[in-house]
């Protein structure tokens, strides 16, 4: 007799258990205001990323088209997979002298793993995150970005 | 014609179905591969194979800087990204004997605990799912969405974080991080009623979990099952606890232990864990000391030659980092004891005699990430 | 000559005798199947394509997301889309394969949906075929499908169809059970077999009311059984995405798959409408004894609309049960059905006819 309350029990328990369940799902059936979907190409223009989003690594330029990179080359060796490369041109001074300074910046996208070391060790911080985050492209190269804009020139006061 | 006679004869109960399970399977979460014999739907036994998703991160330490190798600690455990950059940066500064800010160990101990809730929520969804419950895992993908976010407000990425250095951290947290992780502690608070209710609770869960794949305590201490999984064996081994680093001797919270060893055990380990981390979160969030974010470090670190092992309790198990270092820029050799790679090892052992849906719901309750197990 | 939204029969019977006065007899026959045929056809793929768009609709809302979204308002040509994508695709030719027995099957599968809808009374006067032994013609054809489920999985000569097959087959062989005695329940109470003469019965208060608690069980089981019967829900084990890939439907492609897709689909939407007949009155409105005006109100509610929706109702609980609960292990399936369902049935039977007998009943 004891097992055949128990095997009704057993239903019952099992039932409730069912119903309350289903009490979840149904609520949220009927409440569509707790939608959590973004609506991503919609809702472009008024997405905005957080400010310290690592989309891509910028080198920010003034209104004069000057950066603060003077070439020195330590983010190249603080990068663990070589997505950075220095080329760098040598220039002459008015006083004579021969100096080092940086001719293209190259940043190659597809290959940075966004650890933020290059940022970190610039003594310059000349370099920052982007907010860019759309990086689709059709051929890999357009990956392989050259940072210092052309024509750009370093500001005036920083010192090596 | 003779030796065809003797050939011996098979009897039909006794072959086995060689089903493969993965690389490319729905239930082994990533590319894992598991040769099973069956005798109808019953598992005889089980190979794993692993080594589909094998990246060298072992050997690409030896030519990295040690700050170079945080980055690539991420992408081990990639669920619990944070607590193995914790590992190797905890390794750095006791070698050389640096000490960390106060701010330093409170944050850092914050983002662990936030690192391991977000790993559970993920492994809560893909259990749902393995269970045929689909709806779990849009529920649990919808609250880790608020830890990523805050994650993504004051590191940047949402993912792989790369956010501890040796020494400190990379950068102070967001002056909004304090108040967005108390309003997802209240949020989830409630939340995860609706985990308990739609999963836990339910009749068919847990006919299906409870009693399924047995591991004896014993057992877990010889295959080194550690994390929620050896803990429901009963096999304590929480390294926050015995052995505390960050703040975790601060702080008061339980280790959760079970004693059944059975799937149902280890999913309330997860399911209790989370609620601990958030008890620990709570006291720490309010208190985090002013201070300086990192200290000043050398600009190439070198470690002095030796060997070096360092242990923290990441969210699937107990991850140890060992460095042999003979005094240069970079480690001589560098070996990860991933907890997943112990913890898959058991499967056989837990799964002989399960039915094939068991397999996949063990599977879940030992919650492996593939690219640790092969690193 | 009246039309009438409420009532088929004159219409019907208005093209049975303009066919019948112009054509020979032989013709006229070979005309109305034809006829009846493209419509139901025709029926089939519009509910088929809904029903497809109403479920992912349906689970989207229980999990929190917004569904399909794209393809003109509201999602709403997103099944079309998938259609055109599916019959775009390539069938992929299996080596080793049993070929006739591989094509072969999902036609058995398509065929065993399209014959049960034949008997289905969608409003008065609006059927195919009324037969007296009408539900156990469509218990009878519907649990066809199976043979083409077990032919698929075997011919398939993968591993993990084969197994969704033999599970699939232990589980409809089982089911079927559950299904036929609910039903007999209520058999038991209308006291026929036939669909029309059962909605008639209904007019004046639905079986599920009439019958006290016993039809009320018997609705509970035939929910049940029949979610288990299409394959869906916790009971989906013939196909369960974690554990067998894609079950005995792993090695289709394109439109054949397509075809396995609108069956489960077409079998769904078959025993919703078994179980709205029988149980929830079919076409019938809902009557109050003794509310006149009440009543009349509901009359002006077209009989078709209230089948619809009295349908629609029933799929979206079997919905609600698949975006749920997780899935059942073999094993308890079959615990399910011989420890639980069945003796409960049986007793149920038993109630139900005691009461017919001592005249209880409404």
């Amino acid at each position: 007799m004891n097992s055949f309350f128990e095997y009704f029990a057993d239903i019952f328990r099992a039932v409730k258990s069912l119903l309350t369940g289903m009490k979840v799902t149904g609520r949220y059936f009927f409440s569509p205001w707790e939608i959590v979907t973004q609506q991503y190409p919609e809702n472009r223009k008024t997405l905005k990323m957080y400010d310290r989003f690592k989309g891509e690594v910028i080198m920010p330029h003034n209104e004069h088209n000057e950066h603060r990179c003077t070439g020195c080359g330590i983010c190249e060796t603080a990068c663990p997979n070589g997505s950075i490369e220095i080329i760098q041109a040598k220039i002459d001074m008015p006083d004579g002298k021969k100096k080092r300074i940086i001719d293209k910046h190259i940043y190659r996208l597809g290959m940075c793993t966004f650890c933020g070391l290059c940022i970190k060790s610039c003594p310059s911080d000349a370099l920052a995150w982007g907010q860019e985050f759309e990086h689709a492209v059709f051929d890999r190269s357009k990956l392989n970005k050259t940072l210092n804009q052309p024509g750009s020139s370093i500001i005036k006061d920083i010192v090596e | 014609m003779k030796e065809i006679i003797n050939l011996p004869v098979k009897n039909v109960e006794e072959e086995e179905y060689h089903i493969n399970m993965g690389p490319q399977h729905p239930s082994t979460h990533g590319v894992l591969r598991l040769v099973v014999s069956l005798q109808g739907e019953i598992v005889k036994s089980l190979k794993p194979h692993c080594g589909y998703i094998h990246r060298g991160i072992e050997k690409m330490c030896e030519k990295d800087t040690y700050p170079q190798i945080i980055h690539l600690t991420d992408r081990m455990d990639y669920l619990s990204a944070h607590i193995n950059n914790h590992a190797v940066c905890m390794l750095v500064e006791n070698a050389l004997e640096v000490e960390v800010p106060e701010r330093v160990k409170y944050i850092r101990t914050i983002v662990d605990e936030l690192n391991r809730i977000a790993s559970h929520q993920l492994w809560w969804c893909s259990f749902g799912m393995d269970m045929g419950g689909l709806t779990c895992f849009f529920y649990g993908l919808r609250d880790r969405e608020k830890i990523l976010d805050i994650f993504e407000e004051s590191f940047g990425s949402r993912l792989l974080h790369s956010y501890y250095t040796p020494g400190g951290l990379m950068m102070d947290i967001h002056p909004d991080f304090q108040k967005n992780v108390k309003a997802f502690i209240k949020y989830f608070r409630k939340k995860i009623k609706d985990y308990d209710e739609l999963l836990t609770g339910n009749i068919i869960m847990q006919l299906r979990t409870k009693g399924v794949g047995i591991l004896s305590k014993e057992d877990a201490i010889s295959y080194g099952v550690t994390g929620p999984s050896g803990r429901a064996s009963g096999f304590a081994c929480d390294v926050r606890k015995h052995h505390p680093y960050g703040v975790y001797d601060k702080v008061v919270f339980n280790e959760v232990m079970g004693t059944a060893g059975d799937t149902f055990e280890r999913y309330m380990m997860r399911m209790h864990e989370m609620h601990e981390s958030m008890k620990i979160i709570e006291q720490l969030i309010d208190n985090i000391p002013p201070g300086d974010y990192t200290t000043k470090m050398k600009a190439v670190l070198k470690l002095p030659a030796g060997e070096y092992f360092q242990r923290v309790e990441a969210a699937r198990g107990e991850l140890g980092v060992y460095v042999i270092s003979d005094g240069n820029k970079s480690p001589y050799r560098m070996k990860f004891r991933s907890p997943n790679f112990s913890n898959l090892s058991v499967l056989d052992h837990v799964s002989r005699g399960c039915k094939i849906a068991d397999l996949v719901a063990i599977g879940g309750s030992l919650d492996y990430v593939i690219p640790d197990i092969d690193r | 000559m009246n039309f009438s939204i409420y009532d088929f029969t004159s219409f019907t019977q208005w093209i049975d005798k303009l066919l019948y006065d112009n054509l020979p007899a032989f013709w006229a026959v070979v005309v109305e199947m034809t006829i009846i045929g493209l419509l139901v056809l025709l029926f089939y793929a519009l509910i088929g394509l809904f029903l497809v768009y109403a479920e992912r609709k349906v689970c989207a809302f229980m999990q929190n997301r917004v569904g399909p979204n794209r393809v003109g308002p509201f999602g709403f040509f997103q099944t079309i889309a998938d259609l055109l994508k599916l019959l775009m695709k390539e069938l992929v030719y299996i080596k080793n394969a049993d070929s006739l027995l591989f094509n072969i099957a999902p036609f058995i599968v398509i065929i065993a949906s399209f014959m049960a809808i034949a008997a289905i009374p969608f409003a008065k006067g609006l059927h195919a075929i009324d037969f007296d032994i009408g539900v156990l013609y469509v218990i009878a054809v519907s649990s066809l499908g199976v043979v083409g489920i077990l032919l698929a999985g075997w011919s398939s000569n993968n591993k993990y169809s084969l197994i969704g097959a033999m599970r699939s087959g232990a589980q409809i062989v089982s089911y079927e059970l559950s299904v036929g005695l609910s039903l007999v329940t209520i058999i038991i109470l209308a006291g026929t077999m036939q669909f029309s003469a059962m909605v008639e019965g209904q007019a004046n208060g639905w079986f599920i009311f009439k019958g006290h608690i016993p039809a009320f069980i018997a609705f509970i089981v035939f929910l049940i059984a029949s979610t288990a019967e299409t394959n869906r829900g916790p009971f989906d084990l013939a196909e369960a995405e974690s554990e067998l890939t894609a079950g005995f439907h792993t090695e289709y492609s394109g439109i054949k798959f397509a075809f396995f897709f609108l069956a489960e689909y077409m079998n769904m939407f078959i025993l919703a409408s078994i179980a709205a007949t029988v149980f929830l009155g079919g076409w019938m409105p809902f009557h109050v004894g003794g509310w006149e005006g009440f009543n009349h109100i509901m009359d002006f509610i077209p009989p078709f609309v209230w089948y619809i929706g009295k349908t629609f109702f029933i799929i979206w609980i079997m919905m609600w049960f698949k975006w749920t609960f997780p899935r059942l292990r073999i094993d308890q399936l079959l615990t399910l059905e011989w420890k639980y369902l069945l003796p409960i049935n049986l007793v149920n039977i038993l109630i139900m006819a005691f009461i017919v007998l001592m005249g209880w009943h409404f």
